[in-house]
This record gives structure tokens, sequence and C-alpha cells, in this order.
């Protein structure tokens, strides 16, 4: 089935995950937590959360441990860059097997 | 009510009667009237609408683009360089489906510099999505602006409503300014079927996949192929709404005739001029010269350049010996847009009928060189006879 009777003539897009796309497509390096650098995980508390704030595409939670969204993360590594305990690093999606690019 | 007044005066006048609620410009000889008058009314009270003064015709257009989002019905006007400038704001209204009206007072382009009336500006912004009109007289220029609203709304897509500079913009001649009433029983309040709203935040025409996508609500949604074949498809019917405007707009004002091309003494002629905007009135008075001489010879206007009437066009050449294209505009390396165009749908109307007409070109009228009426006499004269050239020939040049 087509799109003849979507309801819009342009794009048009409104809040909620992926309404540009499955963008994680995209993604060429993937941001990986270690949880033994990562503030709210080690202290257990809701601190820190630089990378909920700081992510562009809104795909990392503010939860313990902070979750990525691979669906739609492009793997820009502002996440990776802003991380104050160097948590977050960014690893080549080649390293991955094709059973884990669907892990997180 | 009859008045004399200028063709910039009767853009503004048509563009007041239609309650445009957004103007946004920046000024451009020869289209500075059009916005300074219409600056003048909204200033003394005439005129409700908020005048939004702009640093350049990029940023007129995009004011325009995002008044027009929200609901509002929206004008600018430009010329030349003014008209290049907005560009890409172009192809967005026409992309983001936004029913804008905008005229456009046709100039040459620099470079070299030059203020002079052509085409080159307007034809240059053929392959945009935009319709365009063409206008002969300050009568077109003050209906064809109440029309276009009404179309551009009903088809969602902006249009040009396109004049000659100096010779229409700035000459006085009679026209009739309908009544109020008449003009919103023709045009009721623009409804888009969207508008943005504070209470449901969108983002529109953001970054755009080639496939379709999901969108929030789970339904397939399009991707930029669909949204661009949508475009297409619904100017190319956009031709049936025109028609359907034409017909109202007789039925309530008493004037209007053929939507698409404007004939004069075609009927049993065997060669027919063709040409756009005003020149097509001045080569009446040719044709009227070398029909006393007994030549079959008749012009025909265009009216609509985008979307191309193709079929009608087509119909009214049928099996005329040949068709005389004058052009103020060229697309450089090759020959006149419109006779491009104009063979294109001869061909795939009256291929292998055996009726298809010679088509020859003449450009006139660059930057504003004056089209003695004499030498269009004696050219369209000379072009019934004979095949002058396969180039397209200019007149008036003195190289």
């Amino acid at each position: 089935m087509g799109t003849r009777n979507y309801r819009r003539k342009t794009s048009h897009s409104e809040n909620g995950p992926g309404d540009g796309g499955r963008t994680g497509s995209w993604r060429v390096e993937r941001p990986v937590l270690n949880k033994s650098l990562c503030i709210p995980c080690k202290r257990n508390t809701e601190a820190c959360f630089i990378c909920w704030l700081f992510c562009p595409d809104v795909v990392i939670s503010r939860t313990i441990p902070p979750k990525i969204d691979l669906e739609y993360c492009k793997g820009c590594g502002i996440c990776a860059e802003e991380c104050p305990t160097r948590a977050i690093t960014m690893v080549d999606e080649a390293q991955f097997t094709e059973e884990d690019k669907d892990k997180e | 009510m009859y008045i004399i007044e200028s063709g910039n005066v009767a853009a503004a006048l048509g563009v007041r009667l239609c309650r445009a609620n957004v103007i946004a410009a920046y000024p451009i000889t020869p289209q500075t009237p059009v916005t300074e008058r219409l600056s003048e009314y909204i200033e003394e009270g005439s005129m409700k609408a908020e005048y939004v003064p702009v640093e350049s015709e990029h940023s007129a257009l995009a004011v325009c683009i995002a008044a027009s989002s929200t609901g509002a019905r929206t004008f600018t006007a430009t010329s030349a360089n003014g008209l290049l400038y907005m560009h890409e704001q172009i192809h967005w209204a026409a992309g983001a489906r936004l029913p804008l009206v905008m005229c456009v007072v046709n100039r040459a382009v620099g470079a070299p510099w030059n203020i002079w009336n052509d085409h080159q500006d307007s034809i240059s912004q053929r392959d945009t999505g935009w319709i365009q009109m063409y206008c002969c007289d300050h009568q077109q220029i003050l209906d064809s602006v109440i029309k276009a609203y009404w179309l551009a709304e009903k088809v969602s897509a902006p249009i040009m409503v396109c004049y000659d500079g100096f010779i229409l913009s700035h000459t006085y001649m009679p026209f009739e300014v309908p009544q109020q009433e008449k003009v919103d029983a023709f045009l009721p309040p623009f409804r888009p079927d969207y508008a943005l709203n504070p209470e449901e935040p969108a983002s529109l025409n953001t970054v755009t996949l080639p496939d379709v996508r999901i969108d929030v609500h789970g339904e397939l949604a399009h991707g930029y192929m669909e949204i661009r074949y949508l475009l297409q498809e619904e100017l190319r019917t956009s031709l049936a709404v025109a028609a359907e405007a034409e017909k109202r707009f007789a039925e309530i004002f008493g004037r209007g005739g053929d939507p698409y091309i404007e004939p004069y003494r075609c009927d049993d002629a065997d060669h027919i001029a063709v040409g756009l905007g005003s020149l097509t009135y001045q080569l009446r008075v040719s044709v009227d010269a070398l029909r006393k001489e007994g030549i079959k010879v008749g012009v025909m206007g265009i009216r609509f350049y985008r979307p191309f009437p193709d079929a009608a066009i087509a119909n009214a050449l049928k099996g005329k010996k040949g068709v005389i294209v004058f052009e103020k505009a060229l697309s450089y390396g090759y020959e006149g847009a419109l006779a491009s165009d104009l063979k294109s749908a001869l061909y795939e109307h009256l291929a292998g009928t055996g009726h298809l007409p010679l088509v020859q070109n003449f450009i006139a009228g660059i930057g504003g060189r004056e089209i003695r009426t004499d030498d269009l006499t004696q050219t369209l004269r000379a072009a019934t006879q004979s095949r002058i050239a396969k180039e397209p020939t200019w007149i008036g040049l003195k190289l």
C-alpha cells in the first residue's frame, strides 16, 4: 500500500520518536557506555545526565543507567564528547557482529 | 467604478480587494510602487494587514512562507534580480504547497545591470513549481490577482502574476475596480486544510528521507518523491481548476474568456503569432496591418505559462501552416523557452496527424530594446512567406 491517502500533501513532523525516519542506519560509530565510569550508575542516584541533556536527537534516557536508543542514534558522538567522566566511547560499527547490531 | 491609474496601482488595488493579511516586500524598480501603495493603504487604515519591511527579497518571501503557514493570506512583489535573490525560497514555497500570490513586474536581469523590461526573470523561474500567469493590460493585472488568490488556495500552489515592467507597471490606462462585495462573493476568506497551531507543535518540511516512513501516528507518510509527485500531479489538474476560476469570475464580474489563451483573428488564420504579455497586444496592430494586405494571420497570447496548457494550445494551432513565437527571453544556448515548450506540445498532440505547423522563433525587446511595430509587421510578413532561419532570430539587433 502506498501513501496516496495520507492526510498531508507535505512533509509534516510531530513530536515523537523517529518522525524523521529510522536514522540509526546513518551511524558509523556506536556510543558504548562504561557503567563503572558513569556517575548516575556509580552513585545509583539521579545525577549528571549531561549525555541526556546534550543529545540532539533525544535518544538517551534520563534513567539509571542511561539507555541509548540505537534505532535513532545517528552516532554523532556529542554524548561521548560531553561526558565528564569519559564513560561513553564511540566504537566503529564494524566491530559489532550482525547479531550485536540490534542489541545495545 | 472605472479609474485611470498605473498597472502597479491596479495590482495594489487587487491585493486590497482580496483582503491580504500579511505583506512583506523589498523595493526594486519597477515593482516599488505596488508595495509602496499597499503600505499607504495600511497606514491610512483602508486595508487591515500587517506590513513587514525586510532587508532582502529572500526574507520577503521567507516572511510570506511563514505567515502563510499560519493560515494568513499573503502578498509580495518583486522584479528581476530581486526575484533571483528569492530563488531558493521560491522552490520552497511550491514544495511547501503554500498559496502565495506574488506579482513579478518583468524586468531584465543582470549582468549587465538593466532596469528595463523583458521576461528573463520570470521565465528563469519556470521549473520551480509555481503557477505563472501573464497579463496584457491593467484590467488583466487586477483581475488576475483576484483569480490568482482563489486558484492558489484551491490547489495549494503559489502563483506569480507577471506583467511587463514600465510598459504596464508605469503607464496609465482606464480599468474597472470591482466592488468589494463582488470580490468577497468570489473569494471567501482563506481557510487552509492545515495551519500552524501552538497547541499542536509540528515541524514542517524538515529533512524528508528518500523513502516513505511511518509517522508518529503509525501511518505511512510520504517520502520526498511522493510529495514532489503530488505537486506535479496537482499542478497539471490545476488547469481544470483555472477554467473553473475563469467561469466563476465571468459569472460574478461579467468579464472573461478562454482561461488559457487569448486568440485574436485566429479562426481563419494560416499563421499565428504567439507570445506572452503586452507584446501580444502590440502584435494585434501588426496583424490588422497584414490583414489589410490580405495575409491571413492572427495572434494568440498565452495566459498561463505554468502549468502549460498544452492541449488548448495544440488544439488552437492544429492545421495552421505556421506558428511564429515572439519572446522577450531566451534559454541561453538554445532557443526561447516558450518556443521549445510549444513545439513539445504540438509534437505531443499533433505528431502523425499531418497537421504539425512550422514553428519559428523570434527574440525581441531584450533589456528593454524598443520593439517597433513596423519591425514586428515586417518580421511577421516575412515569416508567413518563408522559413527565416532555424536558429532564433533577434529583432531590432544592431550588431
